[in-house]
């Protein structure tokens, strides 16, 4: 009894903490970023921005605290597709279409797969649950504010960004200069991945 | 561009925040994987802003790595997992401690 | 016209395809008239009486092969910048790239010898 009661207070104290670091934020940090024009309406591409920001949050929040682990797939794909998209917003075409085929195309499938074979939908097990919430709100506690002051308060050194360009040229040619030993080491990385999940895999194949 | 990149480094923030939480709240090894990979997806969100910053294409180059290097992890981890899977029976990270301690 | 303008036929087909699955889906659950039966209800595998479980587990098979697309998926995306610039970067280029090819290629033939890639 004790013991709940302790950790309920514990919960209680880290809701309180990360309650009132959100109203400071909202209330005290932001109003001084928000766009000071705000008669003007907002452009489209500034509404873009926004719905595919909140999708990728939305996404995000998804994946970490839906129960069913399918929804934590459904949300995993929304929050890769918006930052594939903001992606595009930053200038990086060629990533959005990396991201597009590797995480979503590949990734993705690769974890839907597992969860098919592993074949628990859903998790019963909800008591465990309590434990990891308070640590999760603890470590959240801990390093939201943090993150989010840096993110927001710091005058990043702000020059104006060139015109958007398409990159993939670009990108070829850091490869194979200044990122030549990176890129090789890469398809070492690969090659080890190839054979350590084939290794992994093959005792499988032969129980099937 | 209208947006400043602080708004995109704050996205950044929630993003991995978000997957911090699922990694330590989380019990099940597939949705901690998923949180894995949306905390390498931020990392990447941060890179590609500094680059646009910048105006250099060493944060795309980086992005790139990290994704191949995040694929990787997935394809080996994954497999593992399955293995686990198969002779153990259970998902649950707490019961599978067999090289604790 | 600025680049961002640009991909904007691409965001009206992203959103035409969102209204137009929503909008069906939707209208097929509102307007669609509804007399479940037994038949009906059960699940349809092409017509025959359904076998087993829909979430049984697929064989490991199927993951072997998803994972070696994801390899080579990767590899086609980091082949690609090189493919753009090849006539600039020249040989050099593709002397390096041919080095990459070729771990990967090994990886290949080592999956293939370990016979990973047979079906039965």
């Amino acid at each position: 009894m004790n013991r709940t009661f302790s950790k309920l207070a514990l919960w209680a104290f880290l809701a309180l903490l990360v309650a009132l670091f959100l109203g400071y934020f909202i209330t005290r940090v932001l109003p001084d970023y928000l766009p000071a024009g705000r008669a003007v309406p907002p452009r489209l591409g500034d509404l873009v921005f926004y719905a595919c920001a909140a999708a990728t949050v939305a996404g995000a929040a998804g994946v970490a605290f839906s129960r069913n682990i399918v929804w934590s797939c459904i949300g995993l794909l929304i929050a890769l597709l918006g930052t594939a998209a903001l992606y595009v917003f930053l200038s990086a075409d060629f990533l959005a279409v990396a991201q597009l085929l590797v995480y979503i195309g590949g990734v993705l499938v690769l974890i839907l797969f597992a969860v098919m074979l592993t074949n628990r939908i859903g998790e019963v097990n909800v008591s465990n649950q309590s434990l990891g919430l308070g640590g999760g709100l603890a470590v959240f506690a801990a390093v939201a504010p943090l993150l989010m002051l840096v993110a927001v308060l710091v005058p990043w050194p702000v020059r104006p960004p060139g015109p958007m360009a398409p990159t993939t040229a670009r990108i070829g040619d850091e490869f194979l200069s200044t990122w030549l030993l990176p890129f090789e080491v890469a398809s070492v990385v690969l090659l080890a991945t190839l054979v350590g999940a084939v290794v992994m895999a093959r005792k499988e194949l032969k129980a099937d | 561009m209208t947006i400043s990149a602080n708004w995109y480094l704050l996205l950044a923030a929630v993003l991995f925040c978000f997957g911090l939480v699922g990694v330590v709240s989380r019990r099940n090894i597939l949705v901690v994987f998923m949180c894995v990979e949306l905390m390498l997806n931020a990392a990447n969100l941060t890179f590609l802003t500094f680059a646009r910053q910048q105006g250099t294409m060493n944060g795309h180059a980086i992005a790139f790595f990290v994704i191949a290097v995040a694929a990787a992890e997935a394809a080996v981890g994954l497999a593992i997992v399955i293995a686990v899977f198969r002779t153990r029976g259970t998902l649950w990270m707490d019961e599978v401690s067999t090289l604790k301690n | 016209m600025t680049p961002l303008e640009s991909y904007f036929p691409l965001a009206v087909v992203f959103a035409l395809a969102l209204v137009l699955g929503l909008a069906l889906v939707g209208l097929a659950a509102l307007l669609g008239p509804r007399r479940p039966s037994r038949v009906k209800e059960a699940p349809f595998e092409c017509g025959s009486d359904p076998v087993g479980d829909a979430r049984g587990r697929f064989g490991v098979k199927f993951y072997v092969i998803a994972l070696l697309f994801v390899v080579f998926d990767i590899e086609a995306v980091f082949i690609y910048p090189w493919a753009v610039q090849v006539r600039e970067l020249g040989w050099n280029g593709f002397a390096t790239m041919a080095v990459f090819a070729a771990t990967l290629v090994a990886g290949l033939a080592y999956v293939w010898k370990k016979g990973a890639l047979d079906w039965e």
